[in-house]
């Protein structure tokens, strides 16, 4: 994938929340959108957004996905191409993949080559938010705090069809007070995969039981990742399996949005791992 | 608990999991074998092999038709007969036949996933010959009358206190846990059979068009005993297996090698070009070729020729998270793990047979990652599922969700309006149930039946962002 370079710093970017940010994990939005903020880009939130349409495309419905996909490049192209952007950025590696490399593929498959070009030409300034951070702003250090052991999960879409890896694990080692361990098969699927896991229930929850496993060997109170999808699936498993470790999205890390410690309350917290605690502002 | 292979696909694949000896035994052996894969590959230039490997199948593919024929003219000349074989019942036919016309009884085997597609065992033991397997793998699944369970390593499923078990009671053996005696038992059993087979058959790693030369790796020698010691040797080979030069073959034999178990190099690697010459001590007195089509142009013509370029290392089926899972029986097919889950369904008259395999994968990736050919498996998974969506397979309950979601998310004020529904309704049920939900109704039971689910957010992103902007003043 051609990913554009900068000349000059970007200074606005627009925020592809995803929709189970926006409706499972605000929190996790609200921290993408305080993350960039501090760093001096400002945040546009096109509220025409819905669903990127990846269900549909995972599960084999194309037509569907190319409805959905032309509602979102009708919604995105045109911030980037007037030049009202420089960037679109997701909290989300498995979203922006579906954007940034699927959405070619399907209109290309459907001979609509002028829409094949535009997502294209959109997917080489669509960036995950931990890319953008490190990339694209060169940013190392966030300035956030949080004590305790943590060990990072590389959700696939992001580390093998977006090829990041290094830029979340930079940002995770100067969070001062964190201890990031290794994880054991740390690039195997948590089992998640969209409607594999309604699917083949039985064979996700073991694979997600297997990911359970290798944290709770680690011995970290905390696993840390990139998408709030393997995030769901994850803290279903280990809160019905009544382990007391639970998934964090990065950027709520990264935005001290956690608190001052990781260590684990004596009662287990919900599958939920959102922390609302931001609404009192 | 044992996978029963003609169970339907559901049964199986919960025999599978509720078997735990089933995923520690293939946990294990998968682990071995990837392990030794990433030492062998990241100890010459990996990816460069397989750049090269890569090119040279793309080549192979292009020109296919061509180099058929010039190992069809090489091998004749070569004084080996040269059979094609349309399907299933053609290939069991002409094997049968050159059995019949040497009065074969007895017929030793080398390792072989092509025979195993056309059910060449069933067929020649139906005309009453008898047939054994010689890979000691094989010969273990052949004892205990069941498929073999992965490409290169049939009986991964099995641990050795079960492969103990099958010996004791097949073969009589005293009873011991020791690999070492139990392999000179199979040893001794199966020299006999050698020297008394009348014809040997396997399969072929590759076959090189420039020589007609036929390539079979094996680790035991068996292999070589098969295409040397019986009068007559048949070897089947699946019409995409070929290379076009001996540098190639070198190429493919580097890539299976290391792929397949991470050796530099197999232990054996037999090439038969012909039948035995005038003034040579030993060799077959006639070499037959069949070559297999068995759907493999059809196939082609589908749109899946990228999964032709499939040299059968099995390296995606030890990466794989799924095959770890379930091993290799719950696909309930010839071929499984990430290359099965594609091949089974295009090589088969409808797609719509396999239906479920495509389905079998969370598309993580780790199979094209390992891929010594880089085939694209999971974007194949991925057309499948839209190919059988196109055919009308898929379930319309299935299909009427997705048509509605897409239209309801084509919306933003239906869309926000679900958020606020769906955020009222599953607080106040989580809200009876402790927190989490821990029922859905179907087809989410899916999702509930092992995981608890959050409730949505009381308020989402938007509204915050909403919320926000109103504070500070702008529009």
């Amino acid at each position: 994938m051609h990913k554009a370079t900068f000349e000059q710093r970007p200074q606005r970017v627009a925020l592809f929340v995803t929709c189970m940010v926006d409706m499972l994990y605000p929190g996790v939005g609200i921290a993408t959108c305080e993350l960039l903020e501090k760093n001096g880009v400002e945040v546009v939130f096109p509220e025409e957004q819905t669903c990127c349409g990846q269900p549909a495309f995972n599960a084999g419905y194309r037509d569907e996905a190319r409805k959905l996909a032309r509602r979102f490049l009708s919604i995105f192209g045109p911030l980037v191409e007037s030049g009202e952007v420089d960037a679109v950025v997701a909290p989300s590696g498995s979203c922006a993949t579906m954007t940034s490399h699927f959405f070619e593929a399907i209109f290309q498959e459907s001979k609509e080559l002028d829409l094949s070009h535009q997502a294209e030409r959109l997917a080489s300034v669509t960036f995950e938010l931990t890319e953008f951070l490190v990339d694209v702003l060169g940013l190392v250090d966030t300035g956030a705090h949080l004590q305790g052991k943590a060990v990072y999960h590389p959700c696939c879409h992001l580390y093998r069809e977006l090829g990041v890896d290094e830029q979340p694990r930079k940002l995770l080692d100067s969070v001062e007070g964190l201890e990031m361990v290794d994880l054991p098969h740390a690039q195997d699927c948590c089992g998640f995969g969209g409607l594999f896991a309604i699917k083949n229930s039985g064979i996700s929850a073991a694979m997600g039981r297997a990911k359970a496993r290798s944290a709770q060997q680690s011995g970290a109170d905390a696993i840390v990742l990139c998408d709030v999808s393997c995030m769901t699936h994850i803290n279903g498993i280990l809160s019905r399996e009544g382990v007391s470790c639970r998934a964090h999205h990065i950027a709520e890390v990264l935005n001290d949005h956690l608190g001052s410690s990781l260590t684990t309350p004596s009662t287990p917290p919900p599958a939920q791992a959102d922390h609302p605690r931001r609404w009192g502002e | 608990m044992q996978v029963d292979f003609h169970a339907p696909y559901k049964d199986r694949v919960r025999q599978a999991l509720s078997d735990p000896n089933l995923r520690s035994a293939v946990s294990r052996a998968t682990d071995r074998m990837s392990d030794a894969r990433h030492t062998s590959m990241d100890s010459i230039e990996g990816q460069k092999l397989r750049t090269q490997v890569r090119q040279m199948k793309e080549h192979v593919l292009r020109n296919w038709p061509e180099y058929l024929e010039q190992l069809e003219t090489n091998l004749t000349s070569n004084g080996c007969t040269v059979h094609w074989a349309e399907g299933i019942e053609d290939a069991q036919a002409i094997v049968k036949d050159i059995a019949l016309q040497n009065s074969a009884k007895l017929i030793v085997k080398s390792k072989s996933m092509a025979t195993e597609e056309i059910h060449l065992n069933h067929a020649m033991e139906e005309a009453g010959l008898r047939v054994v397997e010689t890979d000691l793998g094989e010969y273990i699944i052949q004892l205990a009358d069941e498929p073999p369970s992965h490409i290169v390593a049939p009986v991964i499923h099995k641990r050795l206190e079960e492969i103990a078990e099958v010996f004791q009671e097949k073969l009589d053996m005293p009873p011991t846990r020791e690999p070492t005696k139990m392999t000179s038992l199979a040893r001794a059993r199966l020299r006999q059979e050698f020297f008394a087979a009348t014809m040997g058959i396997s399969g072929c790693n590759f076959a090189i068009a420039e020589t007609g030369t036929i390539c079979i790796v094996t680790n035991e020698g068996n292999g070589r005993m098969v295409s040397s010691m019986p009068r007559v040797y048949v070897a089947v080979m699946g019409i995409e297996k070929l290379v076009p030069t001996v540098e190639d073959a070198y190429l493919q034999l580097q890539a299976l090698c290391r792929s397949a178990t991470g050796q530099n190099l197999t232990v054996y690697c037999s090439m038969t070009s012909g039948p035995r010459q005038e003034g040579d001590v030993d060799g077959p007195e006639q070499v037959h070729v069949v070559l297999l089509d068995n759907g493999r142009s059809r196939m082609f013509a589908r749109g899946y020729g990228e999964a032709l370029m499939c040299i059968r290392c099995g390296a995606c089926l030890n990466a794989c998270p799924v095959y770890q899972e379930i091993g290799g029986h719950a696909y309930g097919s010839t071929y499984n793990g990430p290359i099965g889950a594609v091949i089974t369904p295009a090589l088969a008259p409808e797609i719509g047979q396999f239906k479920e395999l495509p389905h079998a994968t969370s598309l993580c990736g780790a199979c094209r990652e390992v891929c010594p050919v880089k085939i694209d498996l999971p974007r194949l998974l991925l057309d499948l599922r839209s190919d059988l969506v196109q055919q009308g397979v898929s379930p319309k309950s299935e299909a009427w969700g997705i048509k509605s979601y897409a239209s309801l998310m084509s919306s933003r004020r239906t869309y926000e309006s679900l958020g606020k529904m769906a955020s009222i309704g599953s607080n106040v049920y989580a809200g009876l149930s402790g927190g989490n939900i821990k029922f859905m109704p179907p087809p989410l039971n899916g999702w509930t039946a092992y995981r608890d689910f959050a409730p949505f957010a009381p308020k989402s992103f938007r509204h915050w962002w909403r919320q926000r902007k109103k504070l500070r003043g702008q529009t």
